[in-house]
């Protein structure tokens, strides 16, 4: 079974963004970025399928600009087998990447995609559902454990009351949530190794996708400020205020 | 113009989300109709035909909607979707498993988590973990959107007297199977509409700390819960965590007991009406979006506070 995992390089989870003062987007020019948290998961996930001896490859897919290949290059020294990167200075939105990632998985062939639930940047969580819809494929989103047997997959969901548990005819996508798994670190020897493992580049001109947006960005702002709040000395003046100022209890 | 929502409910009963996307719906105007699909589910459209602001419930009731499976239940809004300019869902898990199948499908880009409707095709929605709101406008036909429910004051659970109107129930997809639920048990509040929240961190130091917090939720009426931390140590079941890749949360009051305040966090509570901090460490950010702060033992403060109320 071959498994095809996505990834996104977006700024890093510590990085507190700032709006930039045209109000056009946010200030993203001198961040740190990283692999999206939920899609380090999402490999780790494919790896981890490998090791068990249900994944025979395990394929990483990422869609951006040129130093989006650095995040392919994370994802190959945690172990995926090889990379694709769909290169384009587009800005892309959840569609645009879902038939991307629709017309790799064509060409590709897995048994089964799994994605990260959402990146941190658009915080969107639309991708994995979408590229399940284009595909005519089930899903399961938020998983918190995949158990592969034969033709199927068992999937634990993380819902709002509780858990839920799926079962899904393969080929099928996957949305990886936090508690999924702890992703590896990456070594300084794989990251060596991960070098040499090959990268396709492709195209959305080749893959004929329009990766142009549908949605319209008109402005960006920081939210409201909080009023500057104030420290109390102890639990009675803590209940005087909720009590008599605040009036919320 | 017409909006459809789409309901939340477990078959028996209407949720609470399900209003505060009801009242998104009105603010952009024209009729609101709500889908209900599920099995055995006619009281969940009698509860949706009574909110304020509905004007025609349709039910499809069929076992394969049973459970809320992504594939049949996109299938079900995209049989009745041509007749709509809007289709809303509450952003939940389960709303949020279905409307980019949906969006997908009719081949329109979707709106995650709205928090403002500026007119019938623009849309505020926050973006990094709450830190910049975008504002955004839909140039296709047919707008697919999430509402995030803080964003939006519910409408009225009574007062309507909209027409239940049976539509067809699509087939099974045979894609997917239903086998379980665990389903955490709670006397408490939902989380996610509570009036007071009582959350915990990894200042707890153990679930069994944890339940100091127990008998000052009692107190307040509140609902418990969790940073992304208390989570992962087993202090707390992963449906009590707030924050980005949790619940979002606007209560009355929020409580943040031995919660430093990282950004993901913040992202889930921040629009609180009044936020209350207890924690040792006084640099801790959470002072920084805090309205009123204690620094001090949460041991100490917490028995103290729940026998002053």
């Amino acid at each position: 079974m071959k498994v095809l995992t996505a990834v996104k390089r977006v700024v890093d989870y510590n990085v507190k963004v700032r709006v930039k003062a045209d109000q056009s987007d946010v200030d993203i020019g001198n961040v740190k970025m990283s692999m999206n948290p939920f899609d380090e998961i999402a490999v780790e996930a494919a790896v981890r399928l490998k090791e068990q001896g249900a994944a025979a490859e395990v394929v990483a897919v990422t869609c951006g600009a040129a130093a989006s290949q650095e995040t392919l290059r994370t994802a190959l020294a945690i172990g995926a087998d090889r990379g694709v990167l769909v290169q384009t200075d587009a800005s892309l939105q959840p569609l645009a990447v879902a038939k991307l990632l629709c017309a790799v998985v064509q060409r590709e062939q897995p048994a089964l995609v799994i994605l990260g639930k959402q990146a941190i940047d658009d915080d969107a969580c639309q991708t994995g559902q979408m590229l399940a819809a284009l595909l005519g494929w089930p899903q399961a989103t938020n998983a918190s454990a995949i158990g592969i047997d034969g033709g199927m997959a068992r999937v634990t969901r993380e819902v709002d009351g509780g858990l839920e548990v799926l079962e899904l005819v393969l080929p099928a996508i996957i949305t990886a949530d936090l508690r999924l798994n702890e992703p590896r670190y990456v070594t300084l020897p794989n990251i060596m190794k991960a070098k040499k493992k090959p990268v396709d580049v492709l195209t959305p001109e080749a893959l004929g996708v329009d990766p142009g947006s549908r949605l319209e960005t008109l402005r960006v702002e920081e939210p409201a400020a909080r009023a500057p709040g104030i420290k109390v000395a102890d639990v009675a003046a803590l209940i005087d205020k909720l009590k008599n100022e605040a009036k919320v209890i | 113009m017409t909006t459809l929502v789409i309901a939340e409910h477990d078959n028996a009963q209407l949720k609470g989300a399900t209003l505060n996307a009801v009242a998104a719906a009105a603010k952009i105007g024209g009729d609101v109709h709500v889908l209900v699909a599920g099995a055995n589910a006619r009281a969940v459209a009698d509860q949706a035909a009574a909110a304020a602001g509905v004007a025609k419930v349709l039910l499809a009731d069929a076992p394969q909607l049973a459970d809320g499976l992504a594939e049949n239940v996109a299938a079900q809004v995209l049989a009745v979707a041509s007749n709509y300019s809007h289709i809303l869902f509450p952003a939940t898990a389960s709303g949020k498993n279905v409307a980019p199948r949906v969006a997908a499908k009719l081949d329109v880009a979707q709106i995650s988590d709205i928090i403002g409707v500026e007119s019938a095709d623009t849309f505020l929605r926050p973006i990094y973990a709450g830190n910049a709101i975008a504002t955004v406008q839909s140039a296709d036909a047919v707008k697919v959107i999430t509402v995030r429910t803080t964003g939006f004051d519910a409408v009225a659970a009574q007062g309507g007297s909209a027409a239940v109107e049976d539509v067809a129930a699509v087939a099974d997809s045979g894609l997917s199977t239903f086998v379980g639920r665990e389903v955490a048990k709670s006397d408490r509040p939902e989380l996610a509409g509570a009036r007071v929240v009582v959350s915990g961190g990894r200042g707890l130091g153990s679930a069994e700390n944890f339940k100091i917090l127990d008998p000052l939720a009692d107190k307040l009426g509140a609902a418990l819960g969790a940073s992304r931390a208390a989570v992962d140590a087993g202090y707390a079941p992963n449906d009590w965590q707030v924050g980005q890749t949790g619940k979002i949360v606007a209560p009355q009051l929020y409580v943040a007991v031995g919660i430093s305040g990282a950004i993901q966090h913040l992202a889930g509570m921040k629009d609180s009406k009044v936020i209350v901090a207890i924690n040792k460490d006084a640099e801790a950010p959470i002072f920084g979006v805090a309205d009123y702060g204690l620094v001090g033992d949460l041991f100490q403060v917490v028995p103290e506070l729940t026998s002053a109320l």
